[in-house]
């Protein structure tokens, strides 16, 4: 029996595994000790569920534990890479190079660090969503120390060239931090192959809680220090302070064991269900898929539906839980600077959605929501005046609109 | 048998707690960010959450802002005042956790703010004369200055320090990580305009906290991203955290009372006990019932052969303690507020402390244990 509403928001947040809820459980009553205790054994039993969290962390992404920093999720982390690196590195040079379709995180942080003095370089992606060698060779300066390139986008879902920015950053003598939230446990990302001294992730986007993340930082060829953004106990090696969130991380750790075993056949069925959906709706008419299709998540869709608002759509499919845009940023009515900057109008920004499938989402699912987008858009087209003029043959960029 | 007396480092949670979070875990998964249904029940439950905290501190929802904890609260608090609202001088004690001192410290060494420390005595009282000199010395000052000390006990009166605050223009900010949930605490009535909470000392989840901050003051986010939390601190909320956290503050609040009565017996038990049996032994801080958290126990122990290994031998008998804060118990270096009440080096503290589940049972075995040992 089908199940509404049918969640297909999994780039928002995703809903905690039953496994990873169950490892939880007992550190919140039973081996409730401070990880900092050093003194007795509930600090210690506590103190080994972290460590032992901090191996299935790092296993997942081929990082030795001891460069695992956990946090309060991916904004503290790309807040720490970013802010910590620039403060670390201050002597060094003040040039940060980053993309336009970065995440909030990570954008606000740069305009953040502009304010205190940092010269940072927006590059702007190619219509598909990703940047290029090129574009980044260019834009590297003697004053540079660091390139912000996110893993994979969290609206469109397309992935970078990160091994090859990763190269070139450390030919460079430039550190190289990625916002890995979309990518890590749901693509193969191997910080020592692909050349990453910094990565940003969180739990909540890979079936873990909400309120715990982690900050890689790279110990070997070259060593990366940060400077602490949260002062106090000098926990995680003086680079976060704060009693650790033990019952977090252990559900951190077993999100990230569960993501690195499921991950191959996951991401084959998942792909399977996205380009069926897809497929589908794109013989809709006047529907463009955005963002690169062949560098791409498996569980991403976002679709654009011409003369019809995304708002609109989403009251229309009211069953389906979509995004029309980042969660973080959905808020406002304002559409997506992701698609505006990728070169999309706003009429186009605004009539799209975003799809993205997770490890409970069933065919069945999809076929509904394939059967109901269609009705949706079909319904809201035959209410709409664009539409209708669109099919009259009438370029409606032509049309002059008079302010009554 | 094991007996845990180290609640001021953390706290076992509540039955009620947990399966109000799980709850969540497994129902309420949404991004309270999101628009559509799944999104905005989340969005409900968490802004119920904080209205829920709000009315326990007597505050209005829109000044009461989640975050990761104590830690980050007080990291936000200090560097704010000095960045955004304009503050030149710190005033603190030189006892605080180092989520404010060390905060402090870091303004004082950029350059950002001078800091000064105001004087204390040998049990950790604040020597108000001195704040007064120092208020009217540096007006417009930040003051900030803990409710107890989590690692001695001793209590500050919030309320004359506010009122020393306001006759000098100071913005006042108290750490009352120890005391919320432990104690009545009124927003309006102490005339605050800061202070901050960590779920995990009242038998709530670790990773969770809050600021509250008065609505007067206008601050600039410190972790940069979404603008959660009306802008002032980015990141997706940590929704079942937040649910156990305004959970936790509901059941201590009902309870308070209670809870304190039955918490201050058992520290006057441990107090005559040690009197009684181990009169070697000495009390640091204030041990009297209103100038003292009743949650916390510090005894000064003679030197002796048994040293450093005083906790572990503890710890092999079954009794948790601590020797001061958790936080920098991996460090080698000593207290710094052991230090900064001239307790001597040669005598080793011990940190007692009590929750709602520590029994008469585990107090006498406790004493029991820690006479034994220093009798061997």
């Amino acid at each position: 029996m089908l199940k509404l509403p049918i969640y297909l928001d999994n780039n928002a947040t995703t809903k905690p595994d039953p496994q990873v809820v169950e490892a939880m459980l007992p550190y919140f009553t039973e081996f409730y000790g401070n990880a900092a205790s050093r003194n007795h054994s509930f600090g210690w039993k506590a103190e080994e569920a972290v460590d032992y969290a901090r191996q299935q962390v790092a296993d997942l992404i081929n990082a030795n534990s001891k460069e695992i920093i956990f946090t309060s999720g991916a904004t503290e982390s790309n807040n720490l890479a970013i802010k910590g690196v620039f403060e670390m590195y201050r002597e060094k040079g003040n040039h940060i190079i980053t993309v336009n379709i970065e995440h909030k995180a990570v954008l606000d942080t740069c305009r953040h660090l502009e304010k205190m003095g940092a010269e940072v370089t927006y590059l702007k992606p190619s219509i598909d969503g990703l940047v290029s060698i090129e574009q980044i060779k260019n834009a590297i300066k003697p004053e540079t120390i660091l390139i912000t390139v996110m893993y994979a986008n969290n609206e469109i879902g397309c992935i970078n060239p990160i091994k090859e920015i990763g190269e070139l950053a450390h030919q460079n003598n430039i550190l190289f931090h990625t916002d890995a939230t979309q990518a890590i446990g749901k693509i193969p990302v191997d910080v020592i192959a692909d050349n990453i001294d910094l990565a940003s992730f969180s739990g909540h986007k890979i079936y873990g809680p909400k309120g715990i993340g982690a900050l890689y930082v790279r110990r070997k060829n070259p060593r990366v220090k940060v400077t602490s953004q949260i002062d106090g106990g000098g926990h995680e090696r003086g680079m976060r302070s704060g009693t650790l969130n033990v019952t977090g991380i252990v559900g951190l750790g077993k999100a990230c064991e569960i993501a690195g075993k499921q991950m191959a056949e996951e991401s084959q069925r998942l792909s399977k269900l996205r380009d069926k959906l897809e497929a589908e709706l794109l013989k809709l008419e006047e529907t463009y898929l955005n963002g690169s299709i062949t560098k791409r998540l498996p569980h991403v869709s976002n679709i654009s539906f011409k003369y019809i608002e995304g708002e609109g759509l989403m009251m229309g499919v009211k069953d389906i839980a979509v995004s029309s845009g980042s969660a973080c940023t959905s808020a406002s009515l304002e559409p997506s600077y992701v698609l505006k900057n990728l070169g999309l109008d706003d009429e186009l920004a605004h009539s799209s959605l975003r799809f993205g499938l997770g490890r409970f989402t069933t065919e069945e699912e999809i076929d509904y929501t394939i059967e109901h987008v269609k009705t949706a858009v079909t319904k809201l087209r035959e209410m709409s005046p664009l539409w209708e003029m669109f099919k009259e043959g009438i370029d409606l960029k032509t049309v002059e609109w008079t302010e009554h | 048998m094991r007996v845990y007396l180290d609640n001021a480092a953390t706290t076992p949670l509540d039955q009620e707690v947990v399966t109000a979070m799980t709850d969540v875990l497994s129902n309420y998964y949404g991004n309270p960010s999101a628009q559509h249904a799944i999104g905005r029940t989340a969005k409900g439950i968490l802004e119920i959450a904080r209205r829920n905290v709000a009315e326990l501190i007597n505050a209005k929802s829109s000044e009461i802002f989640f975050t990761s904890g104590g830690t980050e609260a007080d990291n936000i608090v200090i560097r704010s005042a000095v960045t955004d609202l304009g503050v030149k001088n710190i005033i603190t004690s030189p006892t605080e956790h180092h989520a404010v001192l060390h905060t402090a410290e870091e303004m004082n060494e950029k350059g950002m703010a001078v800091l000064h420390f105001v004087n204390i005595n040998e049990k950790g009282e604040i020597d108000l004369e001195n704040l007064e000199f120092l208020a009217s010395k540096y007006p417009e000052s930040l003051i900030s200055i803990m409710h107890a000390n989590n690692e001695i006990g001793t209590l500050s009166n919030l309320k004359t320090i506010s009122a020393i605050a306001k006759k000098y223009h100071c913005i006042f900010h108290s750490d009352t990580v120890q005391t919320m949930g432990h104690y009545k605490i009124d927003v309006e009535e102490l005339g605050i305009d800061f202070l901050v909470c960590s779920a995990h000392k009242f038998n709530g989840p670790k990773g969770t906290g809050f600021l509250y901050i008065k609505n007067i003051h206008k601050l600039k986010p410190m972790i940069t991203g979404g603008g959660q939390e009306k802008n002032l601190r980015a990141g997706t909320e940590n929704l079942h955290g937040i649910v156990g956290l305004a959970k936790a503050l509901e059941i201590s609040n009902k309870i308070l009372d209670e809870k304190r009565k039955k918490i201050q017996s058992l520290k006057n038990l441990m107090i005559n006990l040690i009197k009684e049996k181990i009169p070697q032994i000495g009390f640091n801080g204030l041990i009297t019932e209103n100038e003292s958290l009743y949650t916390v126990l510090n005894v000064s122990v003679p030197p002796s052969p048994i040293g450093d290994m005083l906790l572990f031998k503890l710890d092999i008998e079954g009794v948790c303690a601590s020797g001061g804060s958790a936080c920098s118990s991996g460090s080698n270096k000593g207290s710094h507020v052991l230090a900064a009440i001239k307790h001597p080096e040669d005598r080793t503290g011990l940190r007692f402390s009590f929750g709602k589940f520590t029994t008469e049972k585990d107090i006498r075995f406790a004493v029991d244990k820690l006479q034994k040992i220093l009798s061997e």
